[in-house]
């Protein structure tokens, strides 16, 4: 089933061809880091965690966003999302393995990771994360290929399959609460201090996994024979508009906890990414024009002329991903350190090797959807045709 | 080693109250002590309502009491504890190419910090103005229940019986999850090796090595250690070596009811930083 992989287009080679340079750079930078230390990016004593982190955050909404797709299928026998189940498994393969390469690319000492699993700690949430990402990659990978590969034979997945298939579902949902919990259970940092940070984390996962699910499967359905079908299409712009409304939502719930109470420490990090703090304003630019992204990208999923043109679905799409990676991918981590537990602001600048890294991430995700979406495609416009 | 070091403090204690010249470093600070010391009893710690948790009763709770008038009274004597925990720790200065110390890369075990930045939930609307000019102290708190030690995923950081928060520099992944924990900002970071040479083969970073404490290999986050390896060789904390016998800082097992620690914090009002995240810091100060 895999060679399908290897044989495509001029387009699709370019494509790989492309990811690889830019892999290749990433993995230059990553060796002058390895190299030099992490001193190597623009992190600091006072923003210890920086854009890495920050993806890593944002792609493991990605991946749990995911279950959306797959949710409806397995347990409301929903058929129309039958075609793209396997676009939602395979999204939640890639972006796990960015989030593994992100961690790592973390770690002041990569070598010393097993050092997790060699002296388990219970009582760490970044345990619990290893254990429930490993368990999603795992879960994902098993479903996926089998249930592909039954198909690919022509016959329906085994039995064996379907109490994994049921598990994977809250996991989806758990891998994104465990990662909340990184920082909502931290004292002393008021930002993250607060409970609605797992259930919004989850309403921006499942507005941002859609929608690059939709926008692909829009690209494939120009580039392809492959058509997800009007039905799905619909049904995913609706689980995208709510997704991103709840988000917005608790988003303006964090405002009003923050500006009616007034207590400075709660107002502290929304001032800083909203307006400036003490001068200090790099992030406020970006922070805005999430919000007018979002407020655009959600007009053109709800309007009813532009939610069934093709064209501004796909540039809604755009939109609503844009918008939560700068509120989740940038202004989350970042704002949390800001100001420091010694009141202080310190800003962070990443470097341009850090850029490339995380560029360099970016494409070996990609480069892993593009090959596992190949041969999905492929399998299922065989069996088709 | 732990019985050991339990031993010296018991007789530590013990000096202190019978007065006997036991020949332990204590002695220098049991001068200040005497008079530090009230017949009136004051509750403090467990019954304050920042400690949720309560404070482990029992067995050695190793503290401090930092008393910031007699920093006051002794100018320059802040920055000798600085500079002798430094250097007795091996602890990197990263200069940029202009010469100038990089706040990015910067280590701190101990460090001068202004008073509304060190206690920034107490309310500094009109305050005193000397309050300002008082040079305070800054270092790990030490907590009872500390934060650092429950996000960390392979226990590099853990807690000691004698209450002291420590460092494992082999295990740690340098993930500084412990530094986002932190709500002291106690903790740093080897942003790079502070084992770097120049050409003649000597450290860039580190002035006159100590061999006796280990240098840090880049990756892993440090911090103060209470001075572990000087406590189990029955020495007081080098901080609290260089304040000699001004009795600016008080250092012991704050369980034993005799050590002079127990007696300054039984008769003095001191203040913990940010007690309402229940840490339950064992670093006092007095001011």
């Amino acid at each position: 089933m895999i060679e399908k992989a290897l044989k495509g287009s001029n387009v699709y080679i370019g494509w790989l061809v492309f990811l690889s340079v830019l892999i290749l750079a990433g993995v230059v930078s990553y060796a002058q880091q390895y190299q030099y230390g992490l001193g190597y990016t623009g992190m600091s004593r006072d923003v210890s965690w920086g854009i890495y982190i920050s993806q890593f955050t944002f792609l493991v909404g990605v991946a749990a966003g995911g279950v959306m797709i797959v949710l409806p299928y397995y347990v409301h026998n929903f058929k129309d999302f039958g075609r793209i189940t396997i676009l939602g498994e395979f999204l939640a393969i890639a972006s796990v393995a960015m989030c593994l390469l992100f961690i790592m690319a973390d770690l002041g000492q990569p070598t010393r990771a097993l050092n997790v699993l060699l002296h388990p700690t219970p009582n760490s949430m970044l345990f619990w994360d290893m254990i429930v990402l490993n368990g999603y990659l795992f879960l994902n990978i098993l479903v996926g290929w089998v249930v592909l590969h039954s198909e690919y034979k022509g016959t329906k997945y085994p039995k064996w399959l379907k109490p994994f298939i049921w598990l994977s579902l809250p996991w989806a949902i758990s891998i994104h609460t465990v990662t909340a919990m990184l920082y909502c259970g931290l004292p002393g940092r008021h930002f993250w201090l607060t409970a609605i940070i797992a259930p919004r984390f989850l309403a921006s996962a499942f507005a941002a996994g859609p929608s690059l699910l939709l926008f692909i499967a829009l690209v494939l359905k120009r580039v392809t024979k492959f058509d997800l079908g009007d039905v799905a299409r619909d049904k995913i712009i609706t689980i995208i508009g709510y997704a991103a409304i709840l988000n917005f939502f608790f988003l303006g719930l964090e405002f009003f906890v923050a500006y009616y109470s007034d207590i400075p420490g709660h107002k502290h990090a929304l001032d800083y990414l909203f307006w400036g703090l003490e001068g200090h304003d790099n992030l406020v630019g970006f922070m805005r024009l999430s919000l007018v992204l979002g407020g655009l990208g959600l007009a053109l999923f709800w309007i009813p002329q532009t939610r069934s043109n093709e064209k501004t679905v796909m540039a809604a799409c755009v939109l609503v991903f844009s918008s939560l990676w700068i509120d989740k991918g940038l202004g989350f981590v970042l704002g949390g350190f800001v100001p420091t537990p010694l009141e202080y602001v310190t800003e962070y600048y990443p470097t341009f090797g850090e850029i490339l890294i995380t560029m360099g991430v970016w494409s070996t995700g990609f480069l892993i959807l593009t090959i596992l979406y190949k041969v999905a495609i492929s399998v299922k416009l065989e069996k088709e045709s | 080693m732990d019985d050991k070091r339990r031993r010296f403090l018991k007789l530590a204690g013990l000096s202190a109250v019978a007065g006997i010249g036991a020949p332990s470093a204590f002695n220098l600070l049991l001068k200040g002590e005497v008079n530090a010391s009230s017949p009136a009893p004051a509750s403090h710690g467990t019954e304050s309502p920042g400690s949720g948790h309560g404070e482990a009763p029992t067995g050695v709770r190793l503290g401090m009491v930092i008393d910031v008038n007699k920093f006051a009274e002794n100018p320059g004597m802040a920055q000798k504890c600085v500079d002798g925990c430094h250097q007795t720790h091996n602890v990197p200065i990263f200069l940029d190419s202009k010469g100038q110390v990089n706040p990015k890369d910067a280590i701190k075990w101990i460090w001068k910090e202004p008073f509304e930045n060190l206690f920034p939930d107490h309310s500094h609307y009109r305050r005193n103005d000397a309050l300002h000019e008082l040079p305070f102290l800054a270092l790990c708190n030490h907590c009872d229940n500390p934060p650092c030690v429950r996000a960390c995923p392979t226990k590099a950081t853990f807690k000691q019986k004698n209450g002291s928060v420590i460092m494992d520099f082999h295990r740690c992944i340098g993930c500084r999850f412990c530094m986002a924990a932190c709500p002291y900002g106690a903790r740093s970071f080897n942003w790079r090796s502070p084992r770097e040479r120049d050409e003649n083969g000597n450290l860039k970073f580190i002035k006159n090595l100590n061999e006796k404490f280990p240098t840090r290999m880049r990756g892993v986050v440090e911090k103060c250690n209470f001075c572990a390896e000087r406590i189990s060789e029955g020495l007081p904390p080098k901080c609290v070596e260089a304040t000699g016998d001004t009795g600016a800082m008080i250092f012991g097992d704050m369980n034993d009811p005799n050590a002079p620690i127990s007696q300054v914090l039984k008769s003095t009002f001191t203040i913990q930083r940010k007690p309402a995240l229940g840490t339950l810091p064992s670093v006092f100060y007095i001011i």
